[in-house]
């Protein structure tokens, strides 16, 4: 019975062997010392590298978004300025158009006016030249006739000339004087 | 089962109950016992492994790597920095990190094959760890507030004053140097040392009802179940030795995180 007792004792599970607590003590403190200086680090290295791409890649996302804000807005620019400069040329050209259109009008009116103006004084030349030559003739008409009829020789050059003008003055006035 | 029992039985020359005898294993040379072996070879696994793991250590990880970032993260990031803050936990997470592993491999040394024995079911084991986990986080108290400061820090909680102080301060100083590492090592071999008690009841038992008992329905039948029960008593014990392995180094991290806190 004090054997087994004793057995029990020796046995009893919460008493530790001082060797074993030394032992275990000591070979975790020297997986502590290798996992510190060997482990975490590299770890460490890799959380630290890998934070510094991932904020490398959102700063270089970051600027070439920028740089194709910057480009858009240039090319927007770009487009305005163009629109403006066409539709500024589509205006010349109409203010133009209407101008040539306007300068051809007034110079056909003017050619048109120049065209009648000319045709009157030709017409009114022409007219004078008919009344003047017409005037002579009938004078040597009317003269011959008169001559004829009368019997008179009207002959002489003075009188003949006196007679014809006041026949065309006669003429002229509407009144019929011989006839 | 009382003593009286027990004595039938082995009178009898029937089964003798597994107990602390079992845990007494011999040398296996000179003085070195199976646990002295084994808590060596955990260190040089676990250094191995995670050295491969580590060494190197890329921005985009392998898948060795990726496995010795999901252990060493779940220390550093849900143990470490959850209970110490942003602000000192690095300079804990080797200590940490080690201790998990530490504790996780001997625990899992229980269900091995071949090598079937958790390592803290030795209680020296376990009293080692807890040793050092008092001196880091009274260490660090101290090296934080000083000698007088962290005992204030300890002994005196926030916004107690007059008469019960008598009582809080020798509770206080009770519970935070004493209890503490008492119950940090007991938790865990007892833990252990239970798990595996019940394993080998089971399978001892089981199979002496269905190969030496009389051939019986009832002996057959109990034969049957203690070895499902052994079973399911093994699926816990992968639960516990996880479990204890995180609550150790849990409530270290705790305790040091109480002892580098500016007020409690």
């Amino acid at each position: 019975m004090t054997d087994s007792i004793r057995a029990a004792e020796e046995l009893n599970p919460l008493v530790p062997h001082l060797s074993e607590i030394i032992l275990g003590a000591a070979w975790f403190l020297i997986l502590l010392v290798l996992i510190w200086k060997f482990v975490v680090p590299n770890f460490e290295k890799a959380y630290a590298e890998r934070t510094a791409a991932i904020e490398g890649g959102i700063a270089q996302a970051e600027t070439k978004q920028a740089e194709a804000d910057a480009k858009l807005a240039e090319l927007e620019s770009q487009l305005s300025e163009a629109r403006h400069e066409a539709a500024r040329i589509r205006e010349e050209a109409r203010e133009q158009g209407a101008a040539i259109i306007a300068e051809m009008r007034q110079q056909a009116q003017e050619e048109s006016a120049r065209i009648v103006e000319h045709g009157k004084t030709q017409i009114e030349a022409e007219r004078q030249q008919a009344v003047t030559s017409l005037r002579a003739e009938v004078g040597a008409l009317a003269t011959g006739l008169a001559g004829r009829i009368v019997g008179e020789s009207l002959d002489d050059e003075a009188r003949q000339s006196r007679v014809v003008e006041r026949f065309l003055a006669d003429l002229e006035s509407g009144t019929p004087g011989v006839n | 089962m009382n003593a009286g029992t027990l004595a039938v039985i082995k009178a009898e020359g029937g089964f003798t109950p597994p107990g602390p005898a079992d845990f007494d294993l011999p040398p296996i040379f000179a003085e070195v016992t199976k646990p002295m072996v084994m808590i060596s070879l955990s260190v040089l696994l676990i250094f191995g492994l995670f050295y491969a793991m580590s060494r190197r250590a890329e921005v985009v990880p392998g898948r060795l790597q990726f496995a010795g970032e999901f252990v060493y993260s779940g220390v550093r990031n849900s143990v470490a920095r959850e209970s110490i803050g942003s602000e000192h936990f690095m300079k804990f997470v080797p200590y940490l990190f080690s201790l998990f592993l530490f504790v996780l491999v001997n625990n899992y040394f229980g269900m091995i094959p071949l090598v079937q024995f958790p390592t803290f079911s030795h209680s020296g084991y376990a009293y080692g760890l807890a040793v050092l986990s008092w001196l880091l986080y009274n260490g660090v108290g101290i090296w934080k507030h000083g000698a007088l400061g962290y005992l204030k820090h300890v002994a005196v909680p926030a916004g107690v004053g007059g008469a019960m102080l008598l009582l809080i301060v020798p509770l206080e100083i009770l519970s935070n140097i004493v209890v503490r590492p008492v119950t940090l090592a007991l938790r865990l071999f007892a833990n252990m040392f239970a798990g595996h008690l019940l394993l080998i009841l089971f399978a001892l038992g089981g199979e002496y009802l269905l190969f030496e008992a009389d051939v019986t329905a009832l002996n057959l039948l109990g034969g049957v179940g203690a070895i499902v029960m052994f079973f399911l008593v093994s699926a816990l014990e992968l639960l516990v030795m996880f479990l204890q392995a995180y609550v150790f180094t849990l409530l270290t991290a705790m305790y040091v995180a109480g002892a580098v806190s500016e007020e409690h």
